[in-house]
């Protein structure tokens, strides 16, 4: 399970886990509008701007091959817009795109990597981030396990009955879908008999010390170094 | 002295149409413990969602002198704890220590009086030393125990327990009796598990059909409904052995 292993990831102990969660999504955010914004890339792009990926995730202690696997999950999807430019003549943007949607997905991967998903949320809350879209994302990382071990089992029973074929996995995702929602129902019930009254609130509110304003600042410095001068200069 | 719950000719439908309560009567008095047996469907779990509003039928319901209607539900389910069956419903948070931060932020609580009752009920549960872990990590006795302590947390008079051995190995059973045992509350316990209803309770209510058909001793309840089931049968060992 992709996300048991990055939560395991996000409990370690560096200076990157410590930082303020909010501070490493502002980061995050500036990088990605850096690479996105990039004009050409190169193979020397790919260093300036992987560079300092490489260190976080060696800072952070992260197992360094799995974060570059994790991050090819997002290759199938760039892979059909590379091949459309390729198929038009622009073998540029096809590696503009792939390279680009790489670099972001790695990115991402040392957020979640570093940074415990309920703080992360807290995070996004304390940066004005509507309280229902996190609502949403924190059911959805919370049952995602229960409902792919919900699958499993129905295909367990359906292999241990003599077979699994199309047909019944589709009829398997209807039945899911008949639980999730009763689950959905359950787990509402569950909330409201504890008060809930729209909005979960955060038992640790997160305090930004001046480590971790330094960090944001060394960090804006680095990625407009990155975007406005190395990464440009080097990709000419 | 005044029942803490009294539940007076309480009558509910479901939507589908069926009758789950057909006139329920019911009275718990402070720090008692109470034992509901019942088949399955008789209407044990219904009854019980309506002890804190989540359903409201038809009837009287009081908690502590409240009614139980809109406009006081958040009173209500403030003295009422109520632990769910799929203690995976009941955790919802990323982590131990957030989930059972939940009811008392929603009560209000400051974030580190909500820590501290937090702390306090993991305590009481004998969790106090998985705070920061993931619930889906945790076993299905220590996810029991982690719904409880987000219901203690809270500081209710009355503990509503449905089904809360179902999943639970022996020793899980075990060490949930023992923390129950501990616990001042009045609660109410719905289950089918014999022997952990008689290490609880004295007094024991039978549901059928919608209905409480007999309220009394645990022991006279099980053997009048042959509700025991090494009891009622005469085979103790399988055929042959």
């Amino acid at each position: 399970m992709h996300h048991v292993e990055l939560d395991r990831w996000s409990r370690g102990r560096s200076l990157l886990h410590a930082r303020d969660a909010r501070v490493k999504i502002l980061l995050l955010v500036a990088y990605l509008a850096a690479v996105a914004t990039s004009p050409r890339v190169s193979v020397a792009w790919l260093a300036v701007y992987g560079f300092p990926l490489l260190a976080a995730v060696l800072v952070a202690d992260l197992p360094v091959g799995a974060v570059l696997l994790r991050a090819a999950v997002v290759l199938p999807f760039s892979a059909a817009f590379a091949v459309a430019s390729v198929v038009a003549g622009d073998s540029q943007r096809a590696a503009a795109l792939a390279l680009k949607s790489y670099l972001s997905a790695a990115a991402v991967l040392v957020l979640m990597g570093t940074t415990p998903l309920g703080r992360l949320l807290r995070g996004l809350e304390r940066l004005r981030v509507p309280g229902f879209l996190i609502l949403v994302v924190q059911f959805l990382h919370r049952y995602l396990f229960v409902l792919s071990e919900q699958a499993q089992h129905m295909r367990l029973a359906a292999l241990c009955r003599g077979g699994w074929s199309f047909r019944q996995a589709a009829g398997g995702v209807a039945v899911l879908f008949a639980r999730s929602y009763d689950r959905a129902e359950g787990i509402h019930q569950a909330m409201l008999a504890r008060g809930f009254a729209g909005r979960a609130a955060s038992p640790e509110p997160a305090r930004a010390g001046w480590k971790d304003w330094l960090f944001l600042l060394a960090g804006l410095a680095l990625v407009a170094a990155l975007r406005f001068f190395l990464g440009g200069v080097w990709s000419r | 002295m005044e029942p803490l719950i009294k539940v007076r000719d309480l009558h509910f439908r479901y939507e589908d149409g069926t009758l789950a309560l057909d006139g329920v009567n019911f009275e718990l008095s402070a720090g008692e413990t109470v034992a509901l047996f019942g088949p399955n469907g008789s209407g044990k779990t219904t009854f019980v969602l309506h002890l804190n509003g989540l359903l409201l039928g038809q009837g009287e319901v009081t908690v502590g002198g409240l009614r139980v209607e809109k406009n006081n539900l958040g009173l209500v389910r403030r003295k009422v704890g109520l632990v769910f069956q799929d203690a995976d419903e009941q955790l919802f948070m990323p982590t131990v220590f957030e989930d059972v931060c939940f009811g008392p932020l929603n009560l209000g609580l400051s974030p580190p009086e909500a820590a501290a009752a937090a702390r306090h009920a993991l305590e009481q549960v004998g969790m106090g030393h998985a705070l920061e872990r993931a619930p889906y990590h945790l076993s299905a006795g220590e996810k029991r125990r982690v719904a409880l302590a987000g219901v203690l947390a809270m500081q209710p008079e009355i503990l509503v327990l449905d089904e809360p051995t179902t999943f639970l190995d022996p020793p899980g059973r075990r060490a949930l009796l023992e923390v129950l045992r501990g616990l001042p509350q009045a609660k109410l316990i719905v289950t089918h598990d014999v022997w952990f209803a008689r290490a609880l309770a004295r007094r024991a209510v039978f549901f059928e059909r919608g209905r409480i058909v007999r309220d009394g001793p645990v022991d006279e309840l099980l053997a009048r409904f042959h509700w025991n089931l090494s009891e009622s049968l005469d085979v103790v060992a399988p055929p042959g052995a």
